[in-house]
């Protein structure tokens, strides 16, 4: 509770996030119509991982039905803006699948059939060597749905030779420092490890009190407690859209032993990223 | 489920485990950190759940260059043999309506890891003080039944007070009393837990809740603590 300047008392959001009263509330005057309709939301909110052709739900987790070696998830429009342009486009990938989820950021109400332009999780492996595997994961995965995602990727039965590298960008302000805000050369590259990754990252390693939450932190968590080598790259950019320069800053990773031999014609790479942001780009003017 | 973070599985038969409730500014939470560092526990392993909102980051007790890179996710465990004592702490907060199972699967690790007993550090709101806690010290405690055989001598002497009843349904006059912990989390439904002596055969299954029979546990709850948003 708290008192507004006009001397009224109101609740206020609780700062160790603490609903608990509210949701006990609810689980004890729900009705059988309540429950019915969580389940179909839960039904709804559901992760499901497809076969590419056949449209129809892996039966184990994708780790699980096929071998991987190297593992590259790309989270958010820049990062996949990053790895379409550097990585998908230098040798050819094969789409093996997609995870189809349904949660109040996606635009389209219409779960049964979300199109390629909607946002979305499409996992890749290399022609040439299987074993590599590249996700694509533009769409938000909430909270409720990101230990559904690991659990449809990787299973529970973890591989200790996977190799994973994540890549995301978040805005600068959630960056907590003691220098300036002004000092801050925006974008740049920080970097999270597993303890049983051995390579040093491409950059300094993010700093106490930051954090990081989300699909990558739910990814880098799994790799933690089961030991498998990972490391996350996060780009701190002031630029919450898809941005050339933020796509740019991500490049030091293509020197890491994650992306050795997947990158080959670094400029040309750079000309497709420069299409990729101008198709994206919307003429946004107040008048129009 | 308990992940152990080495190669060793750590046995806690006897030990005393304390764990933060989530509540009203993170109270539990700021004294597990300060009794982790000052004590210098040893992580031992991971709390890996599903209920809890996923946060990763670097060592928050680092002391060199050395130990700040090693990884921190939002639920991990650490102890200190010397004095039996096993910490668990919580980063972050439950996915919606996760906190019941939560509850059920942390107890289940209680009870199959053979803990003594349980210490919970929460917290309340400060505004649902009545007069008689507005001019009393700020911290409660609770105990479980059985608990409450072992330590009562020692409470007695440090002057604790336990904490009060209050009005189910404040709204109402005649409202029947009960424990009420406004703003303090789980620890309610971890007390009411506790508070059951049966064996296991003899609970009714409501098949929301895990029987898991008696436990100790103590709960200690500061009151003097304003919500800061």
């Amino acid at each position: 509770m708290a008192a507004t300047f006009f001397g009224e008392v109101v609740k206020a959001p609780c700062r160790a996030g603490t609903e608990d009263e509210e949701e006990e509330d609810e689980e004890r005057t729900e009705t059988p119509e309540d429950r019915e309709v969580r389940r179909q939301l839960a039904r709804k909110r559901e992760v499901r991982l497809l076969r590419r052709q056949t449209k129809t739900s892996l039966e184990v987790s994708l780790l699980e039905k096929y071998p991987c070696s190297k593992f590259i998830i790309a989270v958010g429009n820049n990062a996949v803006a990053f790895l379409s342009s550097f990585v998908m486009n230098s040798g050819a990938w094969e789409e093996v699948g997609c995870a189809k989820l349904w949660n109040e950021w996606c635009r389209t109400t219409d779960t049964a059939h979300l199109s390629p332009a909607e946002a979305f999780c499409v996992f890749y492996h290399l022609k040439s060597n299987p074993s590599v595997f590249l996700c694509q994961c533009s769409c938000y995965v909430a909270e409720d749905q990101q230990y559904q995602w690991l659990e449809k990727v990787f299973g529970s039965c973890p591989k200790k030779n996977t190799q994973v590298t994540v890549l995301t960008s978040r805005h600068v302000t959630d960056y907590r420092t003691s220098e300036s805000p002004g000092s801050l050369r925006c974008p740049f590259l920080r970097a999270l490890k597993t303890q049983t990754l051995k390579e040093p990252p491409c950059c300094p390693l993010l700093e106490q009190p930051n954090i990081v939450h989300d699909l990558p932190a739910a990814v880098l968590s799994h790799c933690q407690v089961w030991k498998l080598p990972a490391v996350l790259y996060l780009c701190y950019t002031d630029v919450m859209k898809l941005d050339l320069v933020t796509m740019e800053a991500f490049k030091p990773v293509l020197s890491s032993r994650s992306f050795k031999g997947l990158v080959k014609n670094i400029p040309q790479s750079t000309e497709i990223l420069k299409k990729l942001v101008t198709a994206e780009e919307i003429q946004s003017n107040i008048y129009t | 489920m308990f992940v152990p973070s080495g190669e060793s599985v750590s046995d806690l038969a006897g030990f005393t485990l304390l764990m933060p409730a989530v509540s009203v500014g993170n109270v539990g939470q700021l004294a597990i950190d300060l009794i982790i560092s000052t004590l210098n526990m040893s992580k031992i392993g991971y709390f890996y759940t599903d209920c809890l909102v996923p946060m990763v980051g670097n060592n928050p007790y680092a002391t060199s260059e050395e130990n700040s890179t090693e990884l921190s996710i939002n639920a991990e465990v650490y102890s200190l043999p010397s004095k039996k004592l096993v910490a668990l702490q919580l980063r972050s907060i439950f996915i919606k309506y996760k906190s019941k199972p939560f509850c059920e699967k942390l107890l289940s690790w209680v009870k199959s890891s053979n803990c003594a007993q349980v210490v919970v550090l929460s917290s309340s709101h400060s505004y649902h003080r009545n007069d008689l806690q507005l001019r009393s010290t700020p911290f409660r405690y609770l105990l479980t039944p059985s608990m409450q055989k072992s330590v009562q001598n020692k409470i007695k002497s440090l002057n604790w007070e336990e904490m009060e009843k209050s009005p189910c349904v404040p709204e109402i006059r005649d409202s029947e009393f009960c424990i009420r912990i406004p703003g303090g989390g789980i620890t309610k439904t971890l007390y009411d837990e506790g508070y059951s002596v049966m064996t296991p055969q003899h609970l009714p299954c409501h098949g929301k809740c895990q029987v898991l029979g008696d436990y100790s546990l103590a709960v200690v709850i500061p009151l003097r603590f304003f919500d800061l948003f």
